[in-house]
């Protein structure tokens, strides 16, 4: 009866030809919202900010601000592969570090060839390539006891490579990890301590001082753009505010994109019954492989964007803790839909910063008085429990209670419903 | 020598004030070598210390002592010889030689100080050892080897030669034959001597004798025309060979004065620096000197015109290698003894390896047993449930921090540990039940949220044991019997400690498979896990059994808290160290198998042991390799080492 019903032309043609004669801002509506509030929220902090507007927010704000867009990047990745195709990855966090480390890697050696050239031009003979590089690699490597450069810094000098790293290099282990997890069917929890377990294998190799990227020490100075030391920390901040902003904003475009067609289906069916979706012929360990790979790409361009905002990039930031958070992010925005992702990390965030910077006021009980800056992942932690208890949908799903005129059909959702937001709506 | 005894007698009587003994025996034999004694020489004096050592008489340890401490004075009207203590520039208290009487204080104008210089006084010492080695007590003549052994010197040989021979004690017989033998590589009189003893310690796993014989055997590459004739001679070097780069070649040859010193590195540099005029060198404008083939080009005209000195090239330097050769020499000791040594050490080594495998397979063992304490919690509840409880970790922590607090209270270490372990088991068991009926029962189909819940968990908790204990680890002592380790050899040994967590988990072990297999509960449990529904209708509870089954895998982590606080540090975080690699345990053993997850536990600690000792310097290069392995092994054997295979595959 399927058979027939979806092979006949009249029905497939009308479907298309209805999804068709509406643009797709107009069936998503969502998106436009979004883009519009992203607009609002750059335009407003860059009035407000030192950089080019009325000063009312510092800059050390703004740069937070900065970085949260960058983790709500992030999110969006999280949710891409977790809520829509299932894949609860925890190591997200570890590609977002690997982007860091490959921009990293052109700001440290750019600002410190400046620096090196400086104090060779007072030398009486004008430096050779060899002696800048000599140079170079003793500053850079000093800390961890080398001089020489490690052989994954042999494109550090050049931006457009060190740029193209940030793709090929996630993109590339993304791919190795996920052909060898997908094909062997792994799956489920299993996956998730995989990719724990890579991220931790990882951020232990980066611990080392021989891996080549300071060990410990990791990137510093990463916020000193080279070539432009003139220019105030405060309108570099709001350049990169743009900058994620814009990032922000081509991802989500990207992701809604790819939910609404028909390849959103796919994976959304994976997530549900992976088995069905195999039965019916589809390849699911490419459709999970291209998911796990672009999202790990887009979580290495957050992490690019991040670090130079952040300043400094260590193996700490890729343990796996980091990335057991993200899922807390979208777990607590609520998982499934896009607004979501994005809503989670910024609120957690930002009220994660608020409360460990020490600015939440400590409540006294008389006997014992409970400081934020102790207590406050306590009560994350719980609170996470208890979201996923209590409310699967998390913080998106208080949208849902808004009474739409044209909604019906069954709930949106990480597990409820696979039904795609256009049948819903019609 | 009656005469002399006259004498003294007489002597005697003309100084009745100071009632010195001369009869006492010892006083006797002093006076027999009377003349030796005060004018003692390194060369006359060995007569004079042997005749007080074999004396036997128990004062003549204490006349060598006060003598080698400069506190014998002689009488020089009497001729006999006393104890004295300067109590000022002219007096002096004396006391007797024989029994050590308190003389009184007497002016010191017919006393001479006896001042063994230091040669003598070496003999003296070496006579004390001597003493010391026949001491009818065993435990100084244990430690008199002991300070032999520490600070061996030529005098020693003799003296341990003669009391070899007398000891009883089989052990401290061997031991000191075994110095002899030591000493004799040292300070041995001809080489047959000494490669008699270097055979002695063929196989021999004691670093004092690899200490001993590696000095032996050291070599050095020397140059000259030919290479002379002699059993000196170990091989011929070709300058180039992996043993000597060419740079070395050359610098030994300008050490021996047959080449002339190569110009260093940096010498192009300074010589243009040397030669700047203005902006410009040898007619180069300075700033176009910035590659290296442009510097050298400049420096080809400074020695043109005569203001550098020219660089050897390649060609020279191989030409002068060429000239001479070099060859490798035994410098440590005549080539006899040096290859005898190197014959024996060759063979230690071959032992040494053994035993270090050894060493490494008990290693490897003891972190295989912590690594299955840490797991088989996990594979109660993960292996046989199905629930990943991702606060495992943490449980093992809670585990930990109990023993510590029980420490506190109890401060019998013995006691405390024993206390600690049921009461751990009760912690954790509790918050193991409390965490089932709260949080993951809501969850039992949805394994991905019930990992989510238990990792809100695990964080939280970290965070209160961080607000309760602080962030500094806290110690867990072990009880003193379980301290120290057992050594088998000089390299291989494992420590109590181990050995006790060893154990621990084979009663683990034995625990899970009596529950599982030979109890109500073991049987409930597996038939709810099968298949609940039918459970259910057979009349279980199948909500009790798995908040049981929960509540039993968290409380064997909270005793193997205990156990690993014992060893590691108890910290906040140490949960979070294990987590991963109590999971990879349980996955590559094989989910739902006890027998899987002991195999995964050996397997990862074999391994990560093995690595560690191909790169010894790094740990954490080894996990790192160690997960990346473990991740590939999944691809293989995706279920594990051991498959449940069947129905119970799909339960």
């Amino acid at each position: 009866m399927t058979d027939t019903v979806s092979s006949d032309p009249k029905y497939h043609g009308g479907l298309e030809a209805g999804l068709q004669s509406r643009s797709f801002i107009a069936r998503h509506p969502s998106v436009l919202i979004f883009m519009a509030c992203l607009a609002l929220f750059t335009i407003s902090v860059t009035i407000l900010a030192e950089g080019f507007g009325i000063g009312v927010i510092s800059t050390s704000f703004v740069k937070t601000l900065g970085k949260t867009l960058c983790l709500c990047m992030v999110a969006l990745a999280m949710d891409l592969v977790w809520g829509y195709c299932g894949i609860l990855s925890l190591g997200h966090m570890a590609f977002f570090g690997i982007g860091g480390y490959a921009i990293g890697m052109w700001l440290m050696y750019a600002r410190t060839e400046i620096i090196v050239v400086q104090s060779l031009a007072a030398a009486p003979l004008p430096p050779t390539a060899g002696e800048i590089s000599q140079g170079i690699a003793t500053q850079i490597f000093g800390v961890v006891g080398a001089s020489e450069f490690p052989p994954i810094w042999a494109f550090a000098h050049s931006l457009p490579l060190q740029l193209a790293a940030i793709v090929i290099v996630p993109g590339l282990l993304a791919l190795v990890f996920g052909w060898l997890a997908f094909r062997s069917r792994v799956t489920g929890v299993y996956l998730s301590i995989l990719t724990q377990a890579m991220t931790l294998a990882l951020a232990l190799y980066l611990f080392q001082n021989d891996s080549g990227l300071r060990g410990n020490n990791g990137l510093s100075g990463l916020q000193n753009l080279p070539g432009l030391g003139d220019v105030p920390q405060s309108t570099v901040s709001i350049w990169f505010l743009w900058a994620s902003a814009l990032g922000l904003g081509l991802a989500y475009l990207l992701c809604a994109w790819i939910v609404s067609g028909k390849f959103g289906s796919v994976i959304r069916a994976i997530r549900d019954d992976e088995a069905r979706v195999r039965f019916l012929g589809y390849s699911v360990e490419a459709y999970k492989l291209t998911i796990f790979t672009l999202t790990a790409v887009i979580a290495a361009v957050a992490g690019a964007l991040y670090y130079p905002q952040a300043g400094i990039i260590n193996p700490a930031e890729i343990a796996p803790i980091a990335s057991i958070y993200l899922a807390v992010w979208v777990a607590i925005g609520g998982r499934g839909r896009l607004y979501g992702a994005v809503i989670g990390a910024a609120f957690v965030s930002l009220v994660s910063t608020w409360f460990t910077g020490g600015q939440a006021p400590d409540i006294n009980l008389g006997f014992y008085t409970i400081s934020w800056v102790d207590w406050w992942t306590v009560l994350l932690g719980f609170s996470f429990v208890a979201v996923t208890l209590f409310a699967p949908k998390g913080i998106g799903g208080l949208l849902d209670m808004i009474p739409s005129p044209n909604r019906h059909g069954a709930d949106l959702g990480p597990d409820a419903g696979s039904l795609r937001e256009s049948e819903a709506n019609k | 020598m009656q005469r002399f005894l006259a004498f003294l007698i007489c002597l005697g009587l003309a100084f009745p004030a100071s009632a010195q003994n001369a009869d006492a025996p010892i006083q006797q034999v002093m006076q027999t070598h009377a003349d030796l004694l005060a004018k003692a020489s390194r060369k006359t004096i060995q007569v004079a210390i042997d005749a007080l050592i074999d004396s036997g008489l128990p004062a003549a340890q204490a006349v060598l002592e006060r003598w080698q401490n400069k506190e014998m004075w002689l009488d020089e009207e009497t001729g006999l010889f006393v104890f004295a203590e300067e109590i000022d520039r002219d007096t002096i208290r004396i006391f007797d030689v024989g029994d050590g009487t308190d003389l009184g204080e007497v002016p010191d104008d017919r006393f001479k100080q006896l001042k063994p210089n230091s040669g003598v006084r070496g003999l003296i010492a070496a006579g004390l050892v001597k003493f010391q080695l026949i001491d009818p007590d065993a435990t100084v003549r244990f430690t008199a080897l002991e300070a032999i052994s520490r600070d061996p010197d030529e005098t020693h040989l003799p003296a341990l030669r003669d009391v070899m021979e007398g000891e009883t004690d089989p052990a401290l017989s061997d031991q000191m034959t075994r110095l002899e033998r030591l000493l004799t590589i040292e300070f041995g009189a001809d080489d047959n001597e000494k490669i008699d003893a270097i055979s002695y310690f063929a196989g021999d796993l004691g670093v004092d004798a690899r200490a001993a014989l590696n000095p032996l055997v050291a070599t050095r590459i020397e140059v000259g025309e030919a290479v002379p004739v002699g059993p000196e001679v170990i091989r011929v070097v070709t300058p180039g060979d992996e043993a000597l780069p060419k740079t070395e070649a050359y610098d030994l040859l300008v050490r021996a004065d047959l080449a002339p010193p190569l110009i260093p590195a940096n010498e192009v540099r300074e010589a243009l620096i040397r030669n700047i005029d203005g902006d410009t060198v040898a007619g180069v404008q300075v700033a176009s000197l910035d590659t290296d083939s442009a510097r050298n080009a400049a420096f080809a005209t400074l020695v043109e015109q005569g203001l550098a000195e020219p660089a050897a090239t390649t060609e020279e330097i191989d030409t002068a290698l060429g000239a001479y050769q070099f060859y490798e020499v035994f410098i440590g000791a005549p080539p006899g003894v040096a290859i005898a040594a190197q014959a024996v050490l060759s063979d230690i080594e071959t032992s040494v390896a053994l035993n270090q495998t050894a060493d490494l397979a008990l290693d490897a063992i003891s972190l295989a047993s912590i690594y299955f304490l840490a797991a088989i919690g996990l594979a109660i509840t993960f292996g046989v449930m199905g629930v990943i409880n991702m606060a495992h970790g943490e449980f093992i922590m809670m585990g930990a921090y109990t023993g510590y607090v029980v420490q506190l209270f109890v401060p019998d270490h013995t006691l405390s540990i024993l206390l600690a372990i049921p009461l751990a088991f009760m912690v954790t068991f509790a918050a193991g039940v409390a965490m089932e009926r709260l949080v993951i029962r809501w969850l039992y189909h949805r394994p991905l949220e019930t990992l989510l819940a238990t990792f809100g968990v695990s964080i939280a908790l970290q965070q209160l044991a961080k607000n309760i204990f602080g962030t500094q680890a806290r110690p867990l002592t072990a009880p003193g019997w379980l301290d120290g380790s057992m050594v088998i050899n000089d390299i291989v040994s494992i420590s109590y400690i181990r050995i006790a967590i060893f154990i621990l988990a084979l009663i683990f072990l034995a625990i899970f498979l009596i529950v599982m297999n030979r109890t109500r509960l073991g049987l409930e449990v597996r038939a709810v896990t099968q298949n609940p529904r039918m459970a259910a209708s057979m009349g279980i509870n199948p909500d009790r059994i798995n908040m049981l089954t929960f509540g039993f895998g968290s409380g064997i982590a909270g005793i193997a808290g205990v156990a690993i606080g014992l060893y590691a540090k108890v910290t906040s975080e140490m949960g979070s160290d294990y987590i991963v690699q109590s999971f990879m345990t349980v996955v590559v053993g094989g989910v739902g198998n006890i027998w899987g997850t002991l195999l995964g536990a050996a397997m990862v600690g074999t391994m990560q042991k093995g690595i560690e000792w191909l790169n010894p310097s790094n740990t954490l290069a080894a996990q790192t390799y160690m997960i990346l392995f473990i991740i590939l092994f999944i691809q293989f054997r995706p279920r594990g080492i051991i498959a449940l295979k069947g129905r119970a595959a799909e339960a």
